[in-house]
């Protein structure tokens, strides 16, 4: 690895509004390749529309966001490149429910990266092995689990092999006894050196993956460090409260 | 079936209905009956036709109906405005009579009758299309598009197989309402199931005997079809059903 190396992902000066509101203000984050970045912040903070950014299912409508060295434009096939080598895993799973759990994992690779139908589903059993599920593979999503199909989403986007990997809230929609095998398979994803950026809550996860921490509050990055710092030593009294507020009750 | 029917209003029928006409009892009977359901198949192939083109512009007309851009939403309101004013009975009769004179393309009976049903229904399949695709959360084009996608790959593969699923039971309706209204056809001269009938009453005078196995056939053919689509929506919605939501 090269100290010159290009960052995975790089927002500069990144502004957006929803209408009036301005959801955005300023935006400058870089993420370097294999780094893990956890975004924290109140409700309404922007943190998802950050992620959401990255790999333009919103548009920015000022400011730069490079990803993997390509910059985000209104150009189509820049979009879809780019898609193609960010994984996303939604705090609603979003499974496809009409298709089995194998299909699911198939889609994309048989139709994006014109894999054949039995590579891309040896590669997707690979995958399936590795969230410890190879044997829902031939299920319907809605016949698993909520952390079974969290699961299932984090293999299907790990069946493009992407350079990076964002997760919006992938925890939030889950029964408490579920979180852990959620968190478990993003931890071995994050000791396997993948590039990740985590919108969550979970400050336990936090703690034990993150390199860098980021904490948004309306629209703006408040403040940014190592877990260590952040956690034990918070700048800000925003910060700080926020903290107190998710961790005492 | 068909048969019972008759048989059962030829039993209990009163004495001014003269069943005889349509009895397959009779020899002239038998050959009435047959020249009756002799329409049954152009009513079927041009219903059929006319619904398989109108699905496929429907859903051409519905996808710009969704777009983000404007002006592609204004040609799908202003198709859909148009055609769905435009009455079933004037368009047959303008496609039959007036083409010729505009375009200078004469359709025969069958194919001006195709158009029209077709032209007609598409109005209608495209807003049963729209209103299927808007009902699939966001969430399911962005699962398909952040997996690499395209937009046309996301609607093909994503989202248009669960709207179908979902709007199975209003293009039943569609499929029946069509087979109706092809009796429409009659006037431009088409020998189709309604035609047949009037033709019948010119030389035998009976118009209640004859109308009634003609509502009798209609009836017949749309209960199919319905058996059809619910079986349709058996199988397809199979998946959900398994997994008990």
């Amino acid at each position: 690895m090269t100290t010159q190396q290009q960052p995975a992902v790089l927002m500069e000066d990144v502004h957006k509004w929803f209408g009036n509101f301005h959801v955005l203000k300023a935006i400058n984050l870089d993420v370097a390749v294999g780094e893990r970045v956890v975004i924290c912040g109140p409700s309404g903070s922007g943190k998802s529309t950050v992620v959401r950014c990255i790999n333009y299912l919103e548009r920015h409508q000022q400011g730069r966001i490079v990803v993997d060295g390509v910059e985000l434009t209104s150009n189509r096939k820049t979009a879809a490149r780019i898609r193609s080598e960010v994984g996303m895993v939604f705090q609603q799973f979003n499974l496809f429910p009409h298709l089995s759990v194998l299909q699911n994992l198939t889609l994309g690779p048989i139709h994006s990266r014109g894999l054949s139908q039995a590579e891309a589903e040896e590669r997707a059993m690979e995958y399936l092995d590795r969230v410890h599920i190879p044997e829902q593979a031939d299920k319907r999503p809605a016949q698993l689990s909520g952390g079974q199909q969290q699961r299932v989403a984090i293999a299907r986007s790990l069946c493009m092999e992407p350079k990076i990997m964002l997760f919006d809230e992938p925890t939030s929609a889950l029964d408490p006894e579920m979180i852990a095998e959620v968190l478990d398979v993003m931890i071995e994803l994050a000791d396997e050196g993948m590039t990740m950026v985590v919108v969550t809550h979970e400050m336990g996860f936090a703690r034990r993956a993150a390199d860098k921490m980021v904490f948004m509050d309306e629209g703006q990055i408040v403040e940014t460090g190592t877990p260590d710092q952040f956690f034990d030593a918070p700048e800000t009294e925003r910060c700080r409260q926020f903290l107190q507020q998710i961790l005492h009750h | 079936m068909l048969l019972c029917s008759i048989l059962l209003l030829t039993g209990c029928g009163n004495s001014n209905l003269k069943w005889y006409v349509v009895s397959p009892a009779t020899e002239q009977g038998r050959i009435n009956l047959k020249f009756l359901l002799s329409g049954t198949k152009d009513t079927l192939l041009m219903s059929l036709l006319a619904l398989g083109i109108s699905i496929f512009v429907g859903l051409l007309i519905a996808i710009p109906g969704i777009a983000r851009q404007k002006p592609l939403r204004a040609t799908n309101v202003v198709y859909v405005e148009l055609v769905r004013s435009i009455p079933l009975l004037p368009l047959i009769l303008w496609v039959y009579y007036g083409l010729p004179e505009i375009a200078g393309v004469q359709l025969d009976y069958f194919w001006a009758g195709v158009f029209a049903l077709a032209l007609s229904d598409s109005a209608f399949e495209a807003e049963i299309f729209r209103a299927g695709i808007q009902s699939i959360p966001k969430g399911q084009s962005e699962a398909g598009r952040t997996v690499g996608l395209n937009y046309f790959q996301t609607m093909w593969y994503v989202v248009l197989p669960q709207a179908i699923r979902r709007i199975l039971p209003a293009l039943g309706n569609q499929f029946a309402y069509m087979v109706k209204m092809s009796a429409l056809v009659s006037v431009i001269g088409l020998q189709e199931l309604t035609r047949r009938a009037n033709e019948l009453i010119v030389t035998e005078y009976r118009a209640l005997e004859i109308y009634t196995i003609l509502i009798i056939e209609y009836l017949v053919i749309i209960l199919i079809i319905g058996q059809g689509v619910r079986w349709l929506e058996r199988k397809m919605g199979s998946d959900e059903l398994n997994a008990g939501r």
